[in-house]
C-alpha cells in the first residue's frame, strides 16, 4: 500500500481514460467539452506510457509521449477551427442540435 | 518513500476530481479550468516519477497553449452564458445506460492490464535504450530523439504546419464590401493605364472620375 508502483499509475490512468469515455458518451451540452474529454483521453495514454518507460527502464516511452504531444497539439487547433466554423454556419454548437446525419 | 506516497495520492486524487469535474461541470469556463488543473497534477506526476523534460512540456504544450485556445474559443463562441442541464432531454435516457456500460467494460479491461502484470512481471523487459542514471531525463531524451528518431522528429513538424495550415484556411473567411489590398494589382500597375494627362481648360476643373 504504501510503496507506489507500476499499478498505481496504471489504474490512475484507467481511471481518466474512463472518465474521458464516460464524457464523451454522456454529454449532452456542447461540443468543446467532447474535445476537452478527447484531451483527458490522451493524458490518460501519457500517464500510461510514461509510467511504462520509467519503471521498465526504457526510454521509448517517453519518445512516443512527445510525439503524441505533438498530434494532440495538432488535433486540438484542427478541432477548434472546425468548431468555430460549424458556429459561423449554423448559430449552434450543442450536441442535440447537430443532427444533420440523423445519428 | 513515504513522501512520494503520500503525494502520489494527493496529485491523482486532485487529477481524478479535476476530470470528473471537466466531464461534468455546467459552465464551460469551469471545464477549462478543471483541465488545466488536471494537466497541472499530471505534470507533478511526471516530475515526482523522474520524468522531469515531460512534465515541463506538458505545462508548456497544454496550460500555455492548449488551454488558452479553448479559452479563447469559449470567449468567441458565447456558449459560456448557457447553463445548459447536463442531461439536457428527459425524454431521451436511451444513450446513458449504454455509455455507462461501454466505459466500465472499458475501466475492466484496463484494469486486467495491472493483473497481467502481477502475473508475469517479466513479460516486457526486452527493452533496447536504458535509462542512464549518470544523465539527466532531458540530456538522454534528446540523445535518442535527434538519433534513432530524426525521421519522426521531422515528420511531427510536418503534422504541426500542416494542422497551422489547415487551421487558417478553414477559418479564414472573404469578407464583402471592405477594401483589401492586392499586391498583384499594385506591382502591375503602368504608366499608361496609372497616370492620364489632361488639359485643363480655364475656369472649368477637372472631372475626376474615381
Amino acid at each position: 500500500m504504501t510503496e507506489i508502483g507500476l499499478e498505481h499509475y496504471l489504474i490512475l490512468g484507467a481511471t481518466i481514460f474512463t472518465i474521458g469515455i464516460a464524457g464523451i458518451f454522456l454529454n449532452r451540452k456542447n461540443l468543446l467539452v467532447i474535445l476537452m474529454c478527447i484531451e483527458l483521453l490522451l493524458l490518460a495514454v501519457n500517464i500510461n506510457l510514461v509510467s511504462f518507460s520509467i519503471f521498465l527502464n526504457d526510454l521509448n516511452g517517453q519518445i512516443f509521449t512527445l510525439f503524441i504531444l505533438t498530434v494532440a497539439a495538432a488535433e486540438t487547433a484542427i478541432g477548434l477551427a472546425i468548431i468555430v466554423v460549424y458556429y459561423r454556419n449554423s448559430g449552434s454548437i450543442r450536441v442535440e442540435d447537430i443532427n444533420t446525419l440523423k445519428g | 518513500m513515504i513522501a512520494h506516497t503520500i503525494f502520489f495520492y494527493i496529485f491523482s486524487l486532485i487529477a481524478i476530481v479535476s476530470a470528473i469535474m471537466v466531464a461534468t461541470s455546467k459552465n464551460t469556463v469551469h471545464s477549462v479550468f478543471f483541465l488545466i488543473l488536471d494537466f497541472i497534477s499530471i505534470s507533478c506526476l511526471f516530475i515526482m516519477i523522474g520524468a522531469e523534460f515531460l512534465g515541463m512540456i506538458m505545462l508548456i504544450v497544454y496550460v500555455g497553449a492548449v488551454a488558452v485556445l479553448f479559452l479563447f474559443v469559449v470567449m468567441m463562441l458565447n456558449v459560456a452564458q448557457k447553463n445548459d442541464e447536463f442531461f439536457q432531454t428527459p425524454t431521451r435516457y436511451s444513450h446513458l445506460p449504454i455509455g455507462l456500460i461501454i466505459s466500465l467494460v472499458i475501466f475492466f479491461e484496463l484494469v486486467i492490464i495491472v493483473g497481467g502484470w502481477k502475473y508475469k512481471p517479466n513479460l516486457l523487459s526486452a527493452s533496447s535504450i536504458n535509462l542512464d542514471s549518470n544523465i539527466s531525463n532531458t540530456h538522454s531524451i534528446g540523445n535518442i530523439l535527434y538519433t534513432e528518431y530524426i525521421h519522426l522528429f521531422q515528420l511531427s513538424g510536418m503534422i504541426l504546419l500542416v494542422a497551422m495550415i489547415g487551421a487558417i484556411v478553414l477559418t479564414f473567411k472573404k469578407r464583402t464590401g471592405i477594401k483589401r489590398q492586392s499586391y498583384i494589382e499594385q506591382i502591375s500597375r503602368e504608366k499608361n493605364t496609372g497616370v492620364s494627362l489632361v488639359d485643363v481648360k480655364i475656369n472649368t476643373g477637372v472631372k475626376i472620375d474615381d
